[in-house]
């Protein structure tokens, strides 16, 4: 009893996994990969050894996330835990640009940029020197078992295991200082933490890049799904000019057919632009979820249309639109200023803005009031009412600095604080250490005669005495 | 609705064999699960009875398996409290060498006996006294100006080592008025007479036709030996000053009335009895700093 034939034809809801070998190649856009991949993995490996002064009690690392001491630098810029709202804003800019990058030139940020392209490469780039080019690992994965498979394979998996290490161990380095790290993890000083994690990555970049590879694009990566749903058909994409390719026939039938004046396409169906593909797909069946956008396939079949010596770009960066147009018999366009990339540009722009607008004028002193709850207020012995505070001061600055604390707001009212000693005017001056907060109980206290209303607002000013930055924050003074 | 068919029935279509189970004419297919799936899936199983040999696990009658490693959550608190202890004690032996004058300076020693302190007071003194000393009738507020026996660290320190009339310490700070009215030293007219003196003196204002001249004569032959001529108090003998804008019992004529009559005689224990020598400091510390601190 057979089911109901469907429109699926004989396509299975899921193909079992086939092994992708892809061939190398070379071409402008294989050079871009690689000149894009030197970059980045240089930028990442070596960027925790780049020293930044920052002054004696401060780290020397351009970039570095201090967990321990809750602090972020990042070359010029020190970011404190209370403005984390600033990797919120990095955050936003990033999926802005990553949209703007789409409506331009669809996924180039798969194909180039993201860290799943570009350490499969590197693995298979590796993969390739000790097994050899596609028909040779095909070969190799079928053949038996000899001394010479062996060692190839296991050469491979270790050059793999140490760039995996590499890359955890990499990782680490951006949350402590590098060069001392360097030294405790090969004392086997390093904490649990630390070897923790490298072992994590090694793992995660061992799996990803070694044995997952396009199956983490295919079924792992959400973007695939969400740049479909906003791509459109004038973005850039990889596409086979089927157009100009097709019908697809051999390099003498094309002559033949081309002096008969009957119709044939450019495509002579050698299955390079498959061989090469890191996903393994064909890209002349169309757009499709699988394709990265490497754009290895357009080197490939360039470099077929030399051989043949027919004119480039059977594949090719293009729009759908223009195919269309093509078809028309109108002359293709590309046109990158549209509303919608547009917008993007703008949202980038306002967003990227308001961050260097808030970190032009943000300050190096804070202040925070938090009223005493029980009692809310006490009467003293004279009459006067007293209200009791918690502040606390960040100094955001490597040096210390001495900050006199106000309050006003109401007749006669006076501030003192615990511990502290005041100068003549009689403002409390509390000293902060440097790069640290300091807490301090105040005393604000109305004289008898002043009988204000249950609950008045009143301003605390924090003034550096040093460099004259004033902060102010408000409260209330509650009275019976 | 499901329907039982022929186990062994296999779908043509794909050539893979049905479970036999049918929905509306619509089959479903044995598809075996992914081995990696299955293998994570025996693994799991595998750990667990490990699990149950190597910690507590299964509940027995009066009690629940060991386990072979003798693991036991409660081990771990011990083992924890322990650690809290000792970094303590680290922390504590710099407060015990330290005179309250040090660790008012020192900036560390100071935070720390401020922690200590208001954890200490939360446990201890927060009953009576409130969370933030804030107080109540009866119960001294702690953050005003206005100290029975004073507001110096050293007096602090000694009211709350040796508490208030605690019974058999010589040292506990005792405070005696008599009751005047209980005692019949004076009859409820006087009585009146004196409280209104008392307002008069903290600035209140009189009951009609209170007879003054006569409250002011009696409070300087009865109360003025302790409390001062004008009411100002005396912290050696524990008097409250009467003529200030805070009170311990109450100002109006009926707490008045019943402080004289039957005196009050409010207790504190020895805290040096029940809590070692550097919780005392940072208490000390902690309540000096709430505000009324001399
Ligand atoms: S189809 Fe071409 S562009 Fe797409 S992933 Fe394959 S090689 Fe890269
Ligand atoms: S490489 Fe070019 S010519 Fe060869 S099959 Fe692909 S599209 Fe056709």
């Amino acid at each position: 009893m057979a089911l109901q034939e469907t429109d699926l034809g004989d396509l299975p809801l899921f193909a079992p996994t086939k092994k992708v070998y892809p061939q190398s190649v070379s071409g402008p856009y294989r050079r871009a990969k690689w000149l894009i991949l030197g970059l980045c993995l240089g930028v990442y490996y070596l960027l925790p050894f780049l020293r930044w002064e920052r002054g004696p009690n401060l780290p020397n690392q351009a970039v570095l996330a201090d967990l321990a001491n809750a602090r972020f630098y990042f070359f010029f810029i020190e970011i404190w835990p209370q403005e984390v709202y600033y990797f919120t804003g990095l955050l936003i800019m990033a999926a802005f640009v990553l949209f703007l990058m789409n409506a331009v030139a669809g996924r180039v940020w798969c194909g180039y940029l993201c860290p799943q392209t570009v350490w499969t490469d590197l693995f298979l780039a590796v993969e390739r020197f000790f097994e050899g080019d596609r028909r040779e690992r095909i070969k190799l994965d079928e053949g038996p078992w000899t001394v010479s498979k062996a060692w190839r394979k296991s050469a491979k998996h270790f050059v793999w295991l140490m760039i995996a290490w590499w890359t955890g161990g990499a990782w680490v380095l951006y949350f402590a200082d590098a060069p001392t790290l360097v030294r405790d993890l090969a004392t086997f000083q390093a904490s649990t933490t630390a070897y923790a994690f490298i072992a994590i990555l090694t793992f995660t970049t061992y799996a990803l890049a070694g044995i997952m590879r396009e199956q983490v694009c295919n079924y792992m990566c959400p973007w695939p799904r969400i740049q479909a749903a906003l791509t459109d058909d004038e973005a850039l994409n990889v596409t086979y000019r089927y157009d100009r390719g097709d019908p697809r026939v051999s390099v003498k039938q094309a002559e033949r057919l081309r002096k008969e004046g009957q119709p044939a396409g450019d495509c002579v169906d050698c299955r390079q632009c498959v061989a090469v593909c890191p996903t393994g797909i064909d890209i002349r069946d169309g757009a499709q979820l699988d394709c990265i956008q490497c754009g290895l396939c357009i080197d490939a079949c360039d470099n077929v249309m030399e051989k043949i010596s027919r004119p480039k770009g059977l594949i090719g960066y293009d729009t759908d639109d223009n195919v269309k147009r093509r078809i028309a018999g109108e002359t293709p366009v590309y046109n990158p200023l549209r509303l919608r990339t547009m917008i993007y540009a703008a949202l980038i722009l306002v967003v990227g803005g308001a961050m260097v607008w808030q970190l032009a004028t943000r300050r190096t002193v804070e202040l925070s009031v938090l009223h005493d709850r029980s009692p809310l207020f006490v009467r003293l012995s004279d009459g006067s009412i007293r209200n009791a505070y918690t502040i606390r001061i960040l100094n955001k600055r490597p040096d210390e600095r001495p900050v006199a604390l106000t309050v006003h707001g109401l007749p006669g009212i006076r501030i003192e604080a615990v511990g502290v000693a005041a100068t003549a005017d009689l403002r409390p001056v509390v000293s902060v250490a440097p790069d640290s907060s300091r807490e301090v109980r105040v005393l604000v206290t109305l004289p008898p005669d002043v009988h204000p209303d249950k609950t008045q607002t009143i301003t605390f000013t924090a003034a550096d005495l040093f460099a004259g930055e004033m902060v102010t924050a408000t409260d209330h003074f509650i009275a019976p | 609705m499901a329907q039982h068919q022929d186990h062994h029935e296999v779908d043509a279509h794909t050539g893979v064999s049905t479970t036999g189970h049918e929905w509306d004419g619509i089959r479903e297919l044995n598809t075996p699960l992914p081995r990696w799936w299955l293998g994570i899936f025996y693994a799991t199983i595998v750990w667990s009875v490990g699990y149950w040999v190597v910690y507590p696990a299964w509940p027995l009658i009066t009690g629940a398996t060991k386990g072979v490693i003798g693991y036991a959550s409660r081990i771990e608190i011990a083992k924890d409290l322990a650690l809290l202890q000792q970094h303590r004690a680290t922390q504590s032996s710099g407060l015990a060498e330290a005179s309250l004058e040090q660790i008012k300076a020192d900036p560390s020693l100071f935070r720390i006996a401020m922690a200590q302190g208001k954890a200490a007071f939360g446990d201890n003194c927060a009953a009576c006294h409130g969370v933030g000393g804030g107080g109540s009738k009866g119960y001294p507020n702690l953050n005003d100006d206005d100290w029975l026996w004073g507001g110096t660290l050293a007096e602090i320190h000694q009211t709350l080592q040796n508490g208030v009339r605690v019974a058999g310490n010589a040292d506990s700070r005792i405070s005696q008025m008599p009751a005047f009215g209980k005692d019949g030293v004076l009859k409820p007219a006087e009585i009146r007479a004196v409280a209104n003196h008392v307002r008069e003196l903290a600035g209140l204002p009189t009951e009609q036709g209170a007879d003054l001249v006569k409250g002011r004569e009696l409070f300087a032959t009865n109360c003025a030996a302790c409390h001062g001529d004008a009411g100002k108090g005396n912290k050696e003998l524990g008097a409250p000053n009467l003529s200030d804008a805070i009170s311990l019992y109450g100002m109006d004529m009926a707490s008045l009335t019943e402080t004289i009559t039957n005196s009050r005689a409010g207790v504190m224990p020895a805290w040096g009895q029940r809590l070692d020598p550097t919780t005392v400091k940072a208490l000390t510390i902690y309540v000096h700093s709430l505000g009324g601190g001399q």
